[in-house]
């Protein structure tokens, strides 16, 4: 070959350098443009997306008391793998442990569903900076041991635990639902905390920090340009009296019970007492574990909030609004007399009453809870030529009770509540077919057979009557922080009886105050009024009470229920009276005092059984 | 001559574009050293960073470079061989005085400094080459001739995989171009490029199959490879129009329509249809030889079986001689194994440094994934992630055009060289940058295999600087000089 064939090679040399640009910019192309696998890739290599946690919501009681706040605690977890020659009695004394503790904790995790010797473990959950303090000091000498920190509940008084319920770790079915929550975040369970979680929560925040390739934080990605800021929960101003809602429960203390205050114009719940009840400060520390078990295996039950989960009869409670029903309904007015003999008599069938005289009007028929009127009322209504027959007098009659807030759950902004029961035509229809009438059914007329309802419900009837007729849907929750409270409960609501009809209930209440079975419900310098029940049930008589005060231009309505208390003069009136009296007095008199010592130290058995 | 004129006759524009690059290097490498925690620009000036180092180092390699362009062409051919020796016997004393780096014997200490003499050998060996091809009488097709030009770069490879720097020996194979570009047989080069092909496309698309009628894709496309290759080896090589027709008609109806009835009509193993159209071009060929007087078809028939059986034997290499860990680079390599932590490891950071640049890049010291070291050798092998993730797609085009302009127009200056000495010397050099080119930028992109050689003037490294500047400015002025007679 010569040398001009040769030289003809330097056009394939020139063309493979040529070739070679073309494939790699393509491929720089192919890489650089068209995908954006890599910048995804990228991201996800280099960001870590930290959550900042907003600080959870408080709670004010109604005169700006604090109740429930945040407080650093720290967990101390552990990676099974990278503990290395840990001194385990040092570790010990530093977390005040013994050293069987520390087995035992051991053995609970290694058994624990997904176990894992590479992953953190929890060892101590929620200590406080004081019981944290030793072990931080000597943290250099576990390896393998890390601590987080969280924010956990913490309350002033030892009251209302069950009215602030709980917070927990989300469960993966919320977390599945509401994307908002991941996993280990802290979530409202019970009570209010669950019930305004929404309002609690406030909004996580996130850092977008930078990650080298050994995983170490190399700071702010732009100076934290990115970086969205939490939003701190909305603080919660509660209805509740916080020294009102402590003298409840001391008053109910080795009792089981409830009471509910409600302000009648604004249907804000000025106490709630479930009782037993406990101080929810047994639920922050170390010892929430041990403590919470113990709590949800008792057999009162004092994680239950009786006041909305309870459902009882009303007893004599429920007379009243048995009147307003046969008042509106023009069966019966103020002046209308029925006979008690001891009872009432219809044919064979007897139903007993007390003492007292005979025939009896409206107001002493209220004011000493005479069992013949009411029945007699209702044996009227049952049949009046108003309606077509039994059944549909039936259903009127409970179209007045559900009017009231029976039967159906209140709305009350607590979880859990329970909506009692109001029976209707088709109910008796089931058992009875079309034979029965008003004597078969008699006892709901007293508040008896058939008719439960909630602590909730009877302290509501006794502030619809002190509103003579409207309520607002009682409501725990005064206001919401840079919010406005939900609509149910600024809206008052009517019941199918008239003012009219109310103020002939109120006259009554007033009298049994004055001079029938509630004159221990009396304040000096107070205008009370009262109705007192006694309901009976399989063991002792429950003793129950609603009555509010003063009388025109109410301020407090309150119903007292106590399982098994006997009278309703026995328990319920005197608590009523004492709860009435330090609210609108802010203070109790000697004598009340006295009166308080002494039911405070009554103490009701119950035996041994599930109650 | 004058000293004047020689300034006038050295190429400025390859001295631009070598400046520009090395200023593009040295910014690469500050965003690829640079560290969230430090902010301030002039600590990049500091001589304890790195940046500050190779700073220094460019100066050093222009000084250098200057007192180069003051020696004449002459005095490089009466030194080559000298030259040559020397930086052999230092390669080799390298080795027994070298620390051991990362298993590397290849850092000469000398005091303050390392120096690897390999990157000096080059510039040794392209003087040496240079000498031996342009001596009276040299004739290429000489066997003799070829054997000794060949044994003079092979050398030298030799001592540097002593020193166990693989990757730089392999850019000794660079030197087969220039002998290529003097007159050795293309077939030489042919049947290197043909093998690398075969075996890459065989066992990287060997495992997956052509869905409805259950055939290797890989297998496939190797016949249909050597039947394209065949073909226009037939063309080109044979030069037999007539012959080159018939077999086209042939393999392209049997195979277009193979293929077309095996998808839409009927279902048969269409490798073995491939295998039946080279059967038949062999035949024809041989045919064409005895009847037809075409000898040179026997080259293509050799190229044929030649081809079959090399591929028959990377399939039995690849599954019967390799161990487990050997297999598993190669497959990592092509894609086969998407082993993220392992081998795999450097390419797929490399490709995310790259891909997460976009169009316009992240900006100058923005990029994430090299500031947070996600891409390990960032600022040495893989310098040219920090370019594509910083400067995005029009930057890094832009970088490689300009080396492809560095290369060609080092090589137009090889062609206008009045003698051997000079078109070889400068073909060298070309072809050596060249290598480091296609390589380092093809492992950074993902589609050449990791060898651990540097891009020219970006790559941190002070003796791989100096010693590509010594490269570029002695032939420099070898091209000043090209008028002067030897």
């Amino acid at each position: 070959m010569n040398d001009f064939k040769l030289e003809k090679r330097k056009y394939i040399l020139g063309a493979t350098v040529v070739l070679v640009l073309i494939v790699y910019i393509a491929r720089l192309f192919s890489l650089q443009v068209t995908s954006d696998e890599y910048k995804s890739k990228a991201d996800s290599n280099a960001f870590y997306k930290k959550t900042v946690y907003p600080a959870r919501g408080l709670m004010y009681d109604r005169k700006g008391r604090l109740l429930v706040y945040n407080q650093p605690a720290y967990d101390i977890t552990f990676i099974p793998r990278e503990i290395k020659n840990v001194d385990t009695t040092e570790l010990c004394n530093a977390l005040n442990i013994t050293r069987e503790e520390f087995e035992q904790r051991m053995k609970i995790v290694r058994k624990s569903r997904g176990y894992s010797s590479y992953t953190e473990q929890l060892f101590m959950a929620r200590l406080s900076s004081e019981e944290f303090a030793p072990f931080r000091e000597k943290m250099h000498r576990f390896p393998g041991f890390y601590i987080s920190k969280r924010s956990i509940r913490q309350y002033t008084y030892g009251a209302a635990g069950v009215l602030f319920g709980d917070i927990g770790e989300v469960s993966q079915k919320k977390i599945d639902k509401d994307p908002y929550y991941s996993r280990g975040d802290y979530i409202g369970t019970q009570g209010l905390e669950a019930s305004y979680e929404e309002a609690l929560r406030g909004e996580k925040g996130t850092e977008v920090l930078l990650r080298d390739a050994y995983g170490r934080i190399q700071g702010k990605y732009r100076d934290g340009a990115l970086d969205t800021l939490p939003i701190a929960g909305k603080d919660l101003t509660l209805g509740l009296d916080i020294e009102l809602q402590q003298l409840g429960e001391e008053l109910l203390q080795n009792k089981i019970g409830s009471i509910v205050a409600i302000e009648p114009s604004t249907g804000e719940i000025l106490c709630m007492v479930s009782s037993p009840s406990y101080d929810p400060r047994l639920l922050t520390g170390r010892q929430r574990g041990e403590n919470h078990k113990a709590l949800s295996t008792d057999k009162k039950k004092p994680l239950m909030n009786r006041a909305i989960m309870g459902t009882y009869p009303p007893g004599s409670t429920f007379k009243t609004s048995q009147a307003l029903t046969f008042l509106q309904e023009d069966i019966i007015t103020p002046q209308t007399l029925f006979p008690c003999h001891g009872g009432f008599r219809y044919n064979k069938f007897k139903l007993g009453c007390h003492a007292h005289s005979s025939p009896t009007a409206l107001y002493p028929a209220i004011a000493t809870s005479c069992n013949a009127y009411f029945c007699w009322g209702l044996v009227r209504m049952f049949s009046s030529d108003k309606y077509k027959n039994a059944q549909e007098a039936m259903n009127k009659w409970r179209d007045y009770m559900v009017s009231m807030g029976f039967g159906y759950r209140l709305g009350v902004d607590l979880p859990g509540e329970a909506r009692g029961m109001i029976p209707n035509a088709a109910f008796y229809g089931k058992y009875y077919g079309n034979h029965w009438n008003a004597v078969t059914v008699i006892s709901i007329s007293i508040g008896q057979g058939e008719v439960t309802l909630t602590p909730l419900q009877i302290a509501n009837l006794s502030a619809t009557i002190a509103n003579r007729g409207t309520f607002i849907t009682p409501h725990i929750v005064k206001e919401i922080k840079g919010d406005t409270l939900p609509e149910q409960y600024i809206e008052p609501r009517n019941t199918m009886a008239e003012r009219k009809a109310y103020e002939d209930v109120v006259k009554g209440m007033r009298q049994a105050v004055l001079d029938g079975t509630c004159r221990a419900a009396d304040i000096p310098g107070i205008e009370v009024c009262g109705k007192t029940g006694t309901a009976q049930n399989k063991g002792k008589d429950h003793s129950a009470f609603i009555g509010f005060a003063p009388m025109n231009n109410p301020k407090i309505a309150v119903a007292v229920y106590v399982e098994n208390g006997g009278f309703g003069a026995t328990y319920g009136v005197p608590i009523g009276s004492l709860i009435m009296e330090k609210y609108l007095n802010d203070t109790l008199s000697e004598a009340s005092k006295e009166k308080a010592n002494a039911i405070r130290n009554k103490v009701i058995y119950y035996g041994d059984g599930e109650r | 001559m004058e000293r004047g004129s020689t300034i006038r006759n050295i190429d400025w524009i390859t001295i631009s574009i070598y400046l520009l690059l090395a200023v593009m290097g040295w910014f690469a490498i500050c965003g690829a050293s640079y560290s969230y925690i430090e902010t301030d620009f002039l600590e990049f000036l500091q001589p304890s960073e790195r940046t500050g180092k190779q700073a220094m180092w460019m100066i050093v390699s222009l000084l250098v470079g200057s007192i180069i362009l003051c020696f004449d062409k002459r005095i490089y051919k009466d030194w080559s061989y000298i030259l040559y020796i020397f930086f052999i016997l230092l390669g080799i004393v390298t080795i027994f005085v070298s620390r051991d780096i990362k298993g590397s014997h290849s850092w000469l200490p000398l005091g303050p400094f390392s120096l690897q003499p390999a990157e000096f050998m080059k510039f040794a060996t392209t003087l040496a080459l240079a000498s031996y091809t342009s001596r009276y009488g040299f004739n290429i097709t000489n066997k003799r001739d070829l054997l000794c030009s060949i044994a003079i770069f092979i050398l030298p490879m030799l001592v540097i995989i002593s020193q166990r720097e693989t990757g730089s020996a392999l850019v000794y194979f660079s030197f087969f171009i220039v002998l290529y570009r003097e007159g050795m047989s293309g077939m030489v080069l042919l049947t290197a490029i043909c093998s690398v092909v075969y075996f890459i496309v065989g066992i990287r698309f060997g495992e997956q199959r052509i869905e409805s009628i259950d055939v290797s894709v890989g297998h496939y496309a190797v016949l249909v490879l050597i039947q394209l290759f065949s073909l226009l080896m037939v063309k080109f090589w044979c030069r037999n129009d007539k012959t080159f027709l018939t077999l086209a008609i042939v393999n392209l109806a049997g195979t277009v329509g193979g293929y077309w009835i095996a998808i839409y009509l009927v279902s048969f193993n269409i490798i073995i249809l491939q295998y039946l159209l080279i059967t038949f071009s062999v035949i024809y060929l041989l045919l064409r030889i005895r009847l037809n007087k075409e000898k040179r078809n026997i080259f293509a028939v050799i190229f044929i079986i030649g081809s079959l059986a090399f591929y028959a034997s990377c399939d039995y290499v690849m599954n019967k001689v390799l161990l487990d860990h050997q297999r598993v680079r190669i497959e990592v390599l092509l894609g086969l194994k998407e082993e993220l932590a392992g081998a795999g490891y450097n390419v797929h950071q490399s490709k995310i440094a790259i891909g997460s640049g976009g169009i316009t890049g992240k900006g100058f010291l923005k990029g994430t994934q090299t500031k947070l070291k996600y891409v390990p050798e960032q600022d040495t092998d893989f310098i040219f992630c920090t370019i594509g993730e910083e400067q995005g797609f029009l930057g890094s085009a832009f970088v490689l055009t300009m080396f492809a302009i560095f290369i060609l127009r080092i090589m137009w200056l090889a062609e206008r060289q009045n003698d051997r000495f000079g078109r070889v010397y400068g073909y060298s050099v070309a072809s050596i940058f060249f290598f480091h080119f296609t390589i380092n930028v093809g492992m950074v992109l993902g589609i050449m295999p990791v060898i651990g050689i540097p891009l020219p003037f970006f790559s941190y490294g002070g003796s791989s600087f100096l010693g590509f500047s010594i490269l570029l400015f002695s032939f420099l002025r070898v091209d000043a000089d090209r008028n002067l007679r030897i």
